[in-house]
């Protein structure tokens, strides 16, 4: 997920668009919540004005907001209206809030990922709001034949200041449309804000609450009929016959057939049955005898993928990032001591609650697809692609994913929806059982990090070297040769400007590990998996150089203000430097991915009967300014519940070419009371905001087994591990 | 096929089904309600949790035919459709959910355990909630919200 940067060019693209949709009516629009796909869709309420794309309002003052971001869960509900409101002058408790469908009038924002939303629409959505501020001003002082800046906005009106009089946002939107879009309209003073940098409640938070939210799964379409595919159980196995005539005839299933799951890299065959009801395919799916040819796929296994990564990580130098400084071979031979580790974290499944799913519909060259998405620019993309169909032929209903962290972005499971549909010639809904989810992934790479310090005779830290070894990401999606280069995405947590301990010879390094078991970014991606090593590491160093971890850090970020600073919040919020009790320690680790700092600080303490139980963990995060401080808290609290996940509990592994875990019985998740209480500090600042959906994880792993260290002497290297046996 | 007559939130359903189709798939592709979620099909992660005269069971490995129509099955949208139940609304002021999904499990995990135990401590919270997953992470608010709504019964 590459960090999307917003180019004013950009912002005009999807600015100048608005006028061109106009369209006048008086009549007043119903509050539309995310209650039903249908309305999800947006469906144009009759007499609602659009002033500018992402913003509608009716004559008798009803505003509409879109927001372009999909909901997963991290708050785009909020935090994008939140962005128009502030700048358009309305309250949050006075508009609708509706879900953009793909189209190109919404303009690139249209995805999830990177943690992009705030960082990536913080201008776009902001200058939305001030030009339609604006154009409302402009219609109002033309209409008092006054001069705009004696007018202002406030709570949807327009107010004229030297005689009192207002008129409302509808009284205006009619004029306010036929205006030309400002291109560069004025911005508020972050000290004028009312709504940004407030913990104000999410919109769609009572629907969650009664059933009322419409997941991906619960939509509901006229002669729709339920679908399942049995895919090769060996990842890309190919298909060679099945028992059609038999499952044909069980009660309720209308078609079995064979079905593409499309992958980037490759694709896996599978049979899809279509039945009435879901149970009905489940039951007859029970029921299929199919033979497979699994030619050059049987052999893949996790165990020999780590022991070749360990190998060429511990042979080769591996190209190095642009970023190295000094001369890292040279210190080394110069240095008094040097340091050695090599770390592994496990293959991982999103395994969300809501499985994958999506219900299609295709009627000749045109297809209609409900789907819980990250992004349906790519969903238009991938149907158009597989089906040879123009993009605007593929209509997209944005619905609310239940849990995603990178899965939902992915959309093998919605061309196979609509590859059913298609046959089936009928709606049809795909719902892909747990089992289907957890075997066929894509999943978080396995990797080998494999690090090397080394310190001059005075003890001071002087060499550096961190070598990434695994699979990549782009390599696979786009089918790259990566031998002897480096995956420009894979340095998260590890290069100089998201690493930027001051040693003077360091290089940073990408071993390419290739693997036919699919991969994909999994929350927080590389940095999942680098800051582990890395700043596991860091510590590894500090106890070999006799000095406080803090202390060691703080040291080689002398000329890094915002980290010291978290650093310094962190040890004053946990008074670090306080004795702790014999059996318990405290443990920190640091990370800055999305453009953000985060700081973890892992308390542990020793159980008689042997391992280590967590006691609490304290973050301090350095985001910039944030839109909403308690999504902020929600959101890291869920990052070190997923980072405990991918830590403790078992991964993903591949045997014979099949992967071993199937469901949630041997891929537990954490649970409530595993769950320690979790504090979260948040940097007061004034610079640009960075991510918050994912630079949480990180550096809580590693500042969990830094603690482990102190505690018990053992050094964590290999992931998971069980804390009751360390 | 066959017919069986099912109350469902105080409301009688007919419904026509094989007899083991789990009462999941009953309540969400035919009764309609979809507050209900599929999670994992072998009542792991408590996604799938209703009331069965008032005790929290996991539908997704409850045959229909092993439900009688005398007794009352209760569900997420039977807390309260006007989210007047207390759970709920200490669900809205802590701001628990975050994708949601897990949440009508959650809360009807929580219901049953309020029902049992008014003023419940943090373990018996865990043991009541241990096998309802979130993937998210929103143990910290579901365990807030909780006290916060048995704290709010008493008043």
């Amino acid at each position: 997920m590459s960090n999307h940067t917003t180019t004013r060019r950009e912002f005009i693209k999807t600015a100048s668009a608005a006028g061109a949709f106009l369209a006048v009516g008086l009549s007043g629009a119903g509050k539309i919540l995310a209650m039903s796909p249908f309305s999800l869709l947006g469906n144009e309420a009759e007499g609602e004005i659009e002033l500018n794309t992402f913003i509608l309002i009716t004559a008798d003052n009803q505003i509409t907001l879109f927001n372009p971001r999909p909901e997963m869960g991290q708050g785009t509900f909020q935090s994008m209206p939140a962005l128009i409101a502030e700048e358009l002058e309305v309250s949050l408790s006075q508009v609708t809030v509706r879900i953009t469908d793909g189209q190109p009038k919404y303009g690139w924002q249209q995805w999830v990922g990177g943690s992009n939303s705030v960082q990536g629409s913080w201008m776009p959505l902001r200058k939305v709001g001030a030009a339609a501020k604006e154009m409302l001003i402009q219609a109002a002082a033309k209409r008092w034949k006054a001069a705009a800046a004696d007018c202002y906005a406030e709570n949807a009106k327009v107010l004229h200041r030297p005689s009192g009089r207002s008129l409302t946002y509808g009284e205006l939107v009619a004029d306010a449309s036929t205006l030309d879009v400002p291109k560069e309209p004025k911005l508020k003073d972050p000290k004028d804000f009312k709504i940004i940098g407030k913990s104000l409640p999410r919109p769609e938070i009572p629907s969650k609450v009664n059933g009322a939210a419409i997941f991906g799964i619960d939509v509901s379409v006229p002669g729709m009929l339920y679908a399942t595919v049995q895919h090769c159980p060996l990842i890309h196995g190919k298909l060679v016959s099945f028992n059609e005539a038999e499952v044909r005839q069980m009660p309720g299933v209308k078609h079995v057939f064979k079905v593409l799951r499309p992958m980037p890299h490759k694709s896996v065959e599978g049979v899809a049955v279509v039945a009435d009801t879901f149970w009905q395919a489940l039951k007859a799916r029970q029921a299929l005898q199919i033979e497979w040819d699994n030619t050059g796929y049987e052999t893949i296994s996790t165990e020999d993928y780590f022991a070749q990564a360990r190998k060429k990580a511990a042979e080769m130098d591996g190209p190095s990032y642009d970023d190295a400084v000094g001369d890292f071979k040279a210190a080394c031979k110069t240095a008094k001591k040097t340091v050695e580790a090599v770390y592994q974290t496990p293959f991982a499944a999103h395994a969300p609650i809501e499985p994958m799913n999506a219900t299609a519909l295709v009627q000749g060259d045109k297809v209609e697809i409900w789907v819980p998405t990250q992004s349906p620019l790519g969903v238009k993309d991938d149907v158009s692609k597989h089906l040879g169909i123009p993009k605007e032929n593929v209509q997209v209903h944005v619905i609310f994913m239940g849990g995603s962290f990178g899965r939902k972005s992915y959309h093998d499971f919605a061309v196979e929806a609509v590859l059913i549909a298609k046959q089936a010639g009928a709606p049809v809904k795909l719902i892909w059982t747990r089992e289907d989810d957890m075997v066929n992934g894509p999943f978080r790479p396995g990797m080998i990090n494999a690090l090397k310090g080394g310190f001059d005779a005075q003890g001071k830290p002087i060499a550096w070297e961190h070598k990434i070894t695994g699979a990549s990401l782009n390599g696979q999606m786009e089918k790259l040769d990566l031998n002897g280069k480096v995956d420009a995405w894979a340095a998260e947590t590890v290069d100089q400007n998201t690493s930027p301990y001051a040693i003077p010879n360091r290089r940073q390094a990408f071993i390419w590990q290739p693997t036919d078991i699919p991969v994909l970014w999994w929350r927080s991606v590389y940095a999942s998996t680098n800051a582990f090593a890395q700043e596991s590491f860091v510590d590894e160093m500090a106890h070999a150089a006799k000095k406080d971890p803090l202390d060691f850090r703080l040291e080689l970020l002398k000329a890094q203000p915002r980290w010291i600073n978290v650093l310094e919040i962190l040890a004053e919020k946990t008074d670090y430097r306080r004795q702790r009790a014999a059996g318990k320690s405290i443990g920190i680790a640091i990370a800055h991915s999305f453009n953000t700092t985060a700081a973890w600080a892992v308390t542990v303490s020793k159980n008689a009967g042997g391992g280590v139980r967590i006691e609490k963990a304290v973050s301090v995060i350095d985001c910039g300014m944030v839109v909403n401080p308690d999504t902020v808290a929600a959101q890291t609290e869920g990052n070190a519940i997923m980072a405990m996940s991918a830590a403790l509990k078992p991964g993903i592994t591949f045997t014979a070419g099949e992967a071993q875990e199937t469901n949630y019985h041997q891929y537990p998740l954490p649970s409530i009371g595993e769950t320690p209480p979790i504090e979260v500090h948040i940097v007061p600042s004034q610079e640009a905001p960075g991510g918050i959906g994912e630079p949480g994880l990180p550096p809580f792993a590693p500042a969990l087994f830094n603690a482990v260290f102190l505690a018990t002497g053992k050094r964590v290297r290999t992931l998971p591990v069980d804390l009751g046996s360390v | 096929m066959a017919k069986y007559t099912l109350t469902i939130n105080e409301k009688p359903y007919t419904v026509e089904a094989a007899p083991d189709t789990p009462l999941l798939w009953v309540i969400r592709d035919l009764a309609g309600l979809t507050g209900t979620k599929y999670g994992c099909g072998i009542a792991l992660c408590g996604a799938c949790t209703v009331h069965l005269n008032g005790q929290p069971v996991r539908s997704c490995m409850m045959p229909v035919s092993s439900v009688r129509a005398s007794q009352k099955i209760t569900t997420v949208e039977g807390l309260s459709e006007d989210n007047s139940h207390a759970l709920q609304q200490a669900w809205i002021e802590e701001q628990v959910p975050q994708c949601g999904y897990c949440q009508s499990g959650m809360l009807m995990s929580a219901a049953a355990l309020l029902r049992a135990k008014p003023s419940p401590t943090d373990e018996d919270i865990d043991s009541a909630l241990a096998a309802n997953l979130c993937r998210c992470g929103t143990y910290p608010r579901v365990k807030r919200a909780i006290h916060r709504a048995a704290e709010n019964m008493k008043k």
